[in-house]
């Protein structure tokens, strides 16, 4: 008799675009139909040679095609690595399978391999819906675009969609703003995230829009920031969207799982460049080395074994990005006893018997929060 | 090493506005006589701390002989004495200088001459040192050396047509630098039977050897075993050794003899027993009377230093205790603040003396420290009759029991060329300056006279003064002694809790201004909290200024993309431990410079 198997969330990154947005920083760059097809072979191959660990103790609840932009390889190329996890590791039957896509990206032949293939969720990459906005960030399509892949995607059969929008852009207004999500919300996705752009640095956003520079005055100020975050929880809300994470919000039922897991600390495995891994209590990256990767080196830049410390320190600080919070253990409440007095003192944090969340107040300042709970010792 | 002839000894040293080539040309004057070899050579041979090669300044002052066969065919030793230039350390300076019988003058071939050389010259004039005017950089295109020698003829009076006109960097002329030195500066004089007599021009402290006493020898001869006595210290003892200044090391020899530049050791502990200035003589044997111009150096500059780290107190206090062993007018004593726990209240020569100790504090002894605002000794005549030596501001008494307070006030003689006068006049006049005169030293250049509280010069006058007269401006002070002035203590509250270490003296005309600036400062220094943070400055109970360091609004990282973990923490500590750098006050953090900011009120 086999054991039950844990769930496994299995992450495949695809490093590739049509063009680099200019805030991105990402791991991700344009490249030849040669190199995506060689990068798809040592994908698998990578697969392969990491199954055999792993098709003991686990079983796939979760795959997320994430980049870059996975729908930029042709539905075949995508498909095969899919088959090869098929072939490699267990699958749950109902697994959350996922690709993130670009508008102008998506063709019907596309989705029809994804659909055959098993893909059950696709995340769009729309940030606005201002062509002008849009253009200004560098994305390759437009709104009208979006909204074919998006009709296209319900047309082939695809009943969990997410779109992606992106809030305090430059010259953004609060109207701007909720006259995207108004527009989008009224398509009636099951999932929404809204980001509130982060000025990376080397990136050429960065350049034209970081402190002291002319454009910095472009950007939307820290107080209209928030507001655009109030106005967008409020609004989903009366949209029927629950914010069940800082910036992810889904009707009923329809929280993207795999992300889930990110904060819920189940064990998850990447593959690609870059992709980050947590099994047992080690966390690994993989090397972002493409050209090392092409050549079939598939090494970790980093293998790092948590202490319980770190364990007890990620659990707070990744499950406190979730709306419904954690529920104390005694550990916690013996460990951060006074901090969590303090910080629930200080508005932000709220308690509800033994399960404690961010307030309001308190996501707007998570990382001062958060870093509360960085520990000075080891247990 | 045979007995030098005094006939064939030369003691010099270079006078030269900073980056007109002083060092370099040390440096080839080193390296063509022979001592080292170009390999040996590192970039800047006589400045041996880092410190000095970073900011291209000289500390302390420093020696080295070297041997230079001349064109007559006769070798002669060179002594060349190195001295610091900035206005802290003026009167190493000027033992420095009464240690030589010359002085090579460096002139940058394009800039001429600028004003701290010449405030330099005639120092070294008033010691009757013979003046070697030398142009350097005459291989730069920008080069003019007939109008520069001109200018030193016209301005200094000095005769220039023949000056070598040299580049220290290529090694061009330099020869005849070399020569000029052997030709024009006198050979020292001196009795070698006479009682011994011998000036002390700097001193160091080495573990092995204990207190070296770098000296001049005036009169007379000192060899192993002569039983030595300071004749303003008292301090004796029996010579260990005695030598001359190689290339930074000490060479040993039997006797230093009248005329020669060397070294002693003697089993001295303590480098506060042989001040700068003070005679050497022969204690069975003494000469009549000591060398003119002894004067102990005294702290002029006072302020706190903390460890930001409580727990290195006594490493403070031991790296405190080691300096000291090299640096006489250094003095510190314990003290307490409520807002920075246990330190020491320090007296400094200047400003800049203070930054280097600071900063060899932090890089030697590899401290984290945070300093209080500098401020000068006050005198506080209390209504009781007793009179208050006051360093920290703190320990002020109650206004109700002052009767008076006093101010420390210098002459100040600033030299400056004509068309600068108003800027500098205006700057005297801000800094609550008295005017006592001007004195036309020639057509284009004036001597200013004016009466300053040191209160207003030790922050940043001498960079002031720079910026308004384009460098132009010289700048030379002495101790007045003490005038009463109005003055009032300036508390800075952060979020309604006063903050002792803040706390400093200013006069009452300025404190509204210094106030406002102060509260503005700080408010760019203390980053946002998620509370907003009132600051304010007040006299007494009664607030005369205030800003807000508003709330943190939002600090959030919305994407946490594709299970980077490591990433987000890595961001998190990062913001933790951006918080151990601060000064924790009541619920505030304070980074540590934010306590030097009234050291920046003069920004502009």
């Amino acid at each position: 008799m086999s054991r039950t198997k844990q769930p496994l969330g299995v992450y495949i990154h695809i490093p590739f675009c049509a063009r680099k947005c200019a805030y991105c920083d990402f791991l991700s760059a344009p490249a030849s139909t040669e190199t995506m097809e060689r990068y798809v072979e040592c994908l698998k191959e990578e697969i392969r040679a990491a199954a055999e660990g792993l098709r003991e103790n686990y079983q796939a609840a979760t795959i997320f095609f994430g980049g870059g932009t996975p729908s930029i390889l042709s539905g075949r190329l995508l498909c095969s690595v899919l088959e090869e996890l098929y072939r490699q590791l267990p699958v749950e039957a109902g697994a959350e399978i996922t690709v993130e896509c670009n508008p102008g990206t998506l063709t019907e032949e596309k989705l029809s391999a994804y659909r055959a293939a098993g893909v059950n969720r696709l995340s769009i990459g729309l940030q606005s819906a201002d062509n002008r906005e849009l253009q200004a960030l560098g994305r390759i399509h437009t709104y009208e675009e979006f909204l074919e892949s998006f009709e296209l995607a319900r047309r082939k059969g695809f009943r969990n969609l997410n779109v992606d929008l992106m809030s305090a852009l430059p010259g953004q207004t609060r109207e701007g703003w909720l006259s995207t999500l108004s527009r989008v919300a009224g398509l009636g996705p099951e999932h929404i995230s809204a980001y509130s752009l982060i000025i990376e640095e080397g990136t050429p956003f960065y350049e034209k829009y970081r402190e002291g520079t002319p454009g910095h005055a472009l950007l939307p100020n820290e107080d209209e920031d928030r507001l655009m975050y109030e106005d967008t929880k409020e609004f989903l809300r009366e949209k029927g969207y629950e914010r069940y994470e800082i910036s992810n919000y889904a009707r009923p039922g329809f929280a993207c799982r795999h992300n889930l897991s990110y904060w819920e600390r189940t064990d998850y495995k990447g593959f690609g460049i870059g992709a980050a891994s947590l099994l047992g209590h080690v966390r690994y990256t993989n090397s972002s080395d493409l050209a090392a990767y092409l050549k079939g080196n598939f090494s970790y830049e980093s293998v790092l074994p948590l202490s319980r410390k770190d364990e007890l320190e990620e659990t707070m600080f990744l499950g406190l990005r979730k709306s419904e919070g954690i529920i104390l253990t005694e550990q916690m409440k013996d460990i951060y006893g006074e901090i969590l007095e303090r910080l629930q003192r200080e508005g932000l944090l709220a308690r509800q018997g033994e399960r404690i969340f961010l307030t309001d107040r308190g996501i707007d300042v998570s990382n001062c929060v958060l870093a509360e709970f960085l520990l000075e010792e080891e247990l | 090493m045979t007995k030098t002839e005094q006939s064939r000894i030369r003691n010099f040293c270079i006078i030269a506005h900073i980056d007109h080539g002083k060092s370099t040309l040390a440096d080839r004057i080193i390296e063509m006589t022979g001592l080292l070899t170009s390999r040996e050579m590192q970039a800047q041979v006589l400045d041996n701390m880092d410190l000095e090669r970073e900011r291209g300044i000289t500390i302390k002052a420093q020696a080295v002989r070297t041997i230079y066969k001349a064109k007559d065919g006769e070798e002669y030793t060179f002594n060349l004495i190195d001295t610091p230039g900035h206005v802290d350390f003026n009167y190493e300076v000027s033992r420095s200088l009464a240690a030589c019988e010359g002085a090579v003058l460096v002139v940058d071939a394009a800039q001429g001459i600028e004003a701290q050389t010449l405030a330099n010259v005639y120092l070294a004039l008033d010691h009757d040192l013979e003046v070697v005017p030398v142009i350097n950089k005459v291989d730069l295109p920008s080069a003019e050396p007939q109008r520069v020698i001109d200018e030193i003829e016209d301005v200094i009076g000095l005769e220039a047509q023949d000056a070598p006109q040299i580049s220290a960097k290529t090694g061009l002329n330099v020869e005849q630098v070399l020569e000029a030195i052997v030709e024009k500066i006198p050979a020292p004089g001196g009795d070698p039977e006479a009682p011994l007599k011998a000036l002390i021009f700097d001193s160091l402290y080495d573990s092995y050897k204990g207190v070296i006493v770098f000296c001049r020898i005036m009169e007379g001869t000192v060899k192993k075993g002569t039983a030595i006595r300071m004749m303003a210290t008292g301090a004796e003892a029996e010579v260990v050794e005695v030598g001359y200044f190689g290339a930074g090391q000490f060479i040993p020899s039997d006797e230093l003899s009248a005329g020669m530049v060397g070294y002693i050791t003697a089993s001295i502990k303590n480098v506060r027993d042989t001040r700068v200035g003070d005679t050497i003589t022969d204690r069975d044997r003494p000469c009549d009377k000591a060398l003119p111009g002894y004067k102990k150096v005294l702290p002029m500059v006072y302020c706190g230093m903390y460890p930001a780290d409580g727990a290195k107190y006594p490493d403070l206090r031991d790296a405190l205790e080691k300096l000291q062993l090299n640096d006489a007018s250094l003095q510190f004593e314990p003290e307490t603040s409520i807002a920075l726990g246990f330190g020491f209240r320090c007296g400094f020569l200047g400003l800049l003396h203070l930054e280097i100790i600071q900063e060899r504090l932090e890089r030697e002894y590899n401290l984290d420290l945070v300093t209080t605002a500098p401020g000068v000794i006050y005198k506080v005549y209390k209504t009781n009759g007793e009179v208050i030596e006051l360093t920290n501001p703190s320990n002020l008494p109650d206004p109700a029991e002052i009767e008076h307070m006093e101010e420390p006030f210098v002459s100040a003689e600033i030299m400056v060329t004509t068309e600068f006068i108003g800027p500098i006049m205006e700057l005297c006049q801000e800094r609550r300056g008295v005017y006592l005169g001007m004195e036309y030293m020639e057509e284009t250049r004036a001597l200013l006279k004016y009466e300053l509280p040191l209160n207003e010069i030790i922050y940043d006058f001498f960079d002031a003064l720079k910026s308004r007269s384009r460098g132009y401006a010289s700048f030379d002070y002495e101790m007045k002694g003490y005038e009463p002035a109005d003055l009032v203590k300036l508390d800075i509250l952060i979020n309604k809790e006063e903050v002792d270490a803040l706390s400093f003296i200013v006069h009452s005309s300025t404190a509204y201004e210094r106030g406002r600036k102060m509260c503005e400062k700080l408010k760019e220094e203390i980053p946002r909290h998620l509370f907003e943070i009132p600051i304010q400055a007040a006299i007494g109970s009664k607030i005369i200024a205030r800003e807000t360091v508003k709330a943190v609004r939002k600090d959030v990282l919305a994407k946490c993309y594709g299970g980077d973990i490591t990433r987000k923490k890595k961001l998190l500590e990062k913001q933790k431990e951006g918080k151990k750098r601060m000064r924790q006050i009541g619920n505030v953090e304070i980074p540590q410079k934010a306590f030097m900011s009234v050291l920046k009120l003069d920004d502009r």
